[in-house]
């Protein structure tokens, strides 16, 4: 009897195992092709920053008045984006929903990348990036700029071990079977890093406890990350900034942007590597739902955000409400078409199951990811425009923001190489845990090992 | 001349390196620094002992030591507490201050540690010009959010920047709410001589490309017990600057010195925006009794073009 459940579970194991290592084995055009262009990108990036190195922050659209732009904008973007491994992973997993276990590790590599490149936007907005070293020598922990790069460096360092150690007896499972299938590098690589994983009850045990505890220690984290960075913000005495809720509506904002991004990378990942029989509709649809809650609570947040000043009407709130919702505003068409694509119509379409399917959620996720951009561009400049005093006796450029194209080119560069990493993450590992598809399968893991 | 180095002098020399740079030399030095493009290696300058004698020494044997600048420049003048009073009713947007103050501190036409603004709270009450210096608040929302210490309130009550340190993050710009924060966007206006300058915490020169740079009460200026640039500068008596602790102040133009709590008592003095809880130390008299006329055309709804008329009648 337990040997025919064993043979079962072999042949079950296989399967799963040639499912989803087989986009290890392959190199195909596209691909190819793909990374060219992202490299490209990068690399006419690079040249931009160099530019910008050279002759300093003067190349970029950014002034005495509106000294924050479209870096500190992505910025915001980047540690929003990140924050999808905590929702995913932490939250949801947490509450022990099923329906994560094929996501939540495109979820960490998303959040992973995510939040490297909010480290590195974050020097290419410094005026003095030779003087990195002078936050360490001479930091003081009473700026929340310190705080911030506090606790990225710790979401960084969690995010990792939420996407390295779950992985190990995937490693494992490949270093083991696809020995011949791999080039020597690649299984060479595997073999280092899946660290000796033989996969014993204790090892399995110790896994489940360390992931435990990292996704509960990973929530305060990921809400410390996102605070502080909106604290940035709401911590001056700006108009538009100068909010209490900050905080929470900059969290719910990120969910939004996460859940979006998760969505665009799953459904991708699904059609390159074929893996329709794993990331189902189920999922698209889970997920749908959830995008859809957390999109509502950040429209809720939305309505504190502009109702309460909109009521009262104070001198500077009024100027920069004005700025947003009157159409002859400097942001008003931005603002409605942002709030329009990137938060109303994916609530509304989201709330019908047939636009919850993969195609569907694709675009509504690249409607959140662009949205969101774009609302963290509302959320940062628009205030700076207006001072509490007049702005005079300087040139026309410093009335408003206009971004230069060396500023955009890099801006677009740092994206894409937070996008390279995924796609390379994703290329070069199983991006569905192996293992925990087939336990759910009822395959005894730790007899196939 | 400079070949033949008495005994004598060297001895002079000996005795200044004994005592180290003392605190009038070394104001001195700093002052001379202006000259510095003038001079070469080998020409003497002249130099205060402490005994209020004038030595002369080479140039050469001369050195600044920056930490030292920066440190006495961290520190302050104790027992200070430096305030100024901006007297609206006699500014006529002259501009002698701006102009002052961007010579000292090498700045570009379009940066302003100093800014006169034409104001016009409402439509009814006329404009007037109101020059903006850095308040050098008391609870300062610049210095709370740098992450390094760049900038930094002293124990007289000014707020500076440090230039070698700050590392162009721009948070202060955003925290500070009187726009009284510049930045040095690109290569920093060069004046003859700013290579070889020491830097200078309480003068901000030379400026530096990627950093932070602001009205400095001018601190250098206030060492060597001289008023401000824009204060001295000023033509129409705009300017009170003094101590807050032995409650004097010094008008710029006519030099008079006046009781703080008075001046400030008797004409209602107030601050920019207290509400934010900044605690300025810049201080205004309303602009009332001005020194030239206002006038609103309620046809026109406009206010300048009465005034350019007027301006061009007299003229």
């Amino acid at each position: 009897m337990s040997e025919i459940i064993k043979q079962n579970d072999e042949k079950i194991m296989t399967k799963i195992t040639k499912d989803l290592t087989h986009h290890l084995t392959t190199r195909p055009l596209g691909f190819k092709l793909w990374i060219g262009f992202l490299l490209t990108f990068i690399a006419v990036a690079i040249w931009a920053y160099g530019i910008q190195f050279e002759k300093g922050l003067g190349v970029t659209g950014m002034r005495d008045y509106v000294s924050w732009g479209l870096y500190i904008a992505s910025f915001v973007f980047f540690v929003a984006v990140a924050l999808v491994g905590m929702l995913i992973s932490a939250t949801v997993g947490l509450l022990k929903q099923k329906w994560i276990v094929p996501v939540s590790r495109v979820a960490e590599m998303i959040a992973l990348a995510f939040v490297l490149m909010a480290g590195v936007i974050i020097v290419v907005d410094m005026g003095r990036p030779d003087r990195l070293l002078n936050v360490f020598i001479y930091g003081r922990f009473q700026s929340p700029i310190i705080w911030d790069i506090t606790v990225v460096q710790v979401y960084i360092l969690i995010s990792f071990l939420l996407l390295f150690l779950p992985m190990l007896p995937d490693l494992a499972i490949i270093r083991n079977h696809m020995k011949g299938d791999l080039p020597k590098w690649q299984w060479k690589m595997y073999n280092i890093l899946s660290l000796g994983w033989v996969g014993t009850p204790q090892q399995y045990k110790i896994l489940h406890s360390t992931v435990r505890v990292l996704l509960i220690l990973i929530v305060p984290v990921a809400l410390g990350i996102h605070t502080v960075t909106s604290w940035l913000s709401a911590m001056t005495l700006r108009a538009g900034w100068d909010s209490t809720i900050f905080g929470p509506y900059y969290v719910t904002g990120a969910f939004v942007a996460g859940a979006g991004a998760v969505a665009v990378a799953l459904y991708f990942i699904r059609r390159f590597y074929h893996l329709e029989e794993y990331i189902t509709d189920y999922h698209f649809d889970k997920l749908g739902q959830l995008m859809v809650l957390v999109a509502l609570v950040y429209l809720y947040f939305n309505l504190n955000e502009f109702w309460v000043p909109g009521f009262k009407m104070k001198t500077a709130d009024a100027k920069h409400l004005h700025t947003l919702f009157s159409l002859h505003g400097e942001y008003g068409v931005m603002f409605y078409l942002t709030q329009m694509f990137g938060l109303i119509l994916p609530i509304i379409f989201g709330l019908f199951r047939r636009f919850r399917k993969p195609f569907p959620m694709m675009i509504i996720g690249i409607a959140l990811v662009v949205g969101a951009w774009f609302k963290r561009v509302i959320i940062i400049i628009p205030t700076l425009i207006h001072a509490y005093l007049p702005i005079q006796n300087v040139p026309e450029s410093f009335h408003e923001y206009d971004p230069t194209g060396i500023e955009i080119t890099i801006t677009l560069g740092v994206i894409a190489v937070a996008v390279l990493i995924v796609s390379l993450l994703a290329k070069f590992f199983p991006v569905l845990p192996i293992w925990e598809i087939a336990e759910e399968k009822g395959v005894d893991i730790e007899r196939d090992l | 001349m400079s070949q033949e180095i008495t005994p004598e002098a060297t001895s002079r020399r000996n005795f200044l390196k004994r005592f180290g740079i003392t605190l009038g030399a070394a104001s001195t030095v700093s002052g001379l620094g202006l000259l510095s493009a003038c001079t070469n290696d080998d020409e003497m300058v002249s130099l205060l002992t402490t005994d209020g004698k004038t030595v002369q020494v080479p140039k050469s044997q001369m050195k600044i030591d920056l930490k030292k600048m920066e440190a006495r420049g961290r520190e302050g003048l104790p027992g200070k507490k430096f305030v100024m009073v901006i007297d609206l009713a006699k500014c006529r947007n002259a501009r002698k201050c701006m102009a002052a103050c961007q010579g000292a501190h090498h700045l570009k036409p379009e940066q302003h540690h100093i800014n006169v603004l034409r104001m016009e709270n409402d439509k009814r009450t006329g404009f007037y010009f109101q020059p903006k210096p850095c308040m050098h608040c008391d609870n300062p929302p610049c210095t709370k959010v740098c992450p390094v210490d760049a900038t930094f309130k002293r124990q007289d009550g000014i707020v500076l920047i440090d230039n070698e340190r700050c590392i162009g993050c721009r948070f202060c710009i955003a925290a500070c709410p009187y726009s009284a924060r510049v930045f040095n966007w690109s290569e920093p206006k060069y004046v003859e001589g700013d290579d070889d300058r020491v830097y200078d915490i309480e003068l901000n020169v030379p400026q530096k490309k990627g950093t932070i740079t602001k009205c400095l009460f001018s601190a250098d200026r206030l060492r060597i017990g001289k008023l401000p640039y824009c204060v001295s500068a000023c033509e129409n008596g705009v300017y009170w600057f003094g101590d807050a602790n032995e409650d004097a102040v010094t008008n710029g133009t006519s030099k008079e010195t006046t009781r703080l709590s008075t001046l400030l008592e008797e004409n209602a003095g107030y601050t920019l925006m207290p509400e934010l809880g900044t605690k300025p130390s810049v201080y205004y008299l309303p602009p009332k009794d001005r020194l030239f006329k206002y006038n609103y055309d309620a046809e026109t709804d406009d206010w300048m073009k009465l005034h350019d008329k007027e301006a061009e009648a007299k003229s």
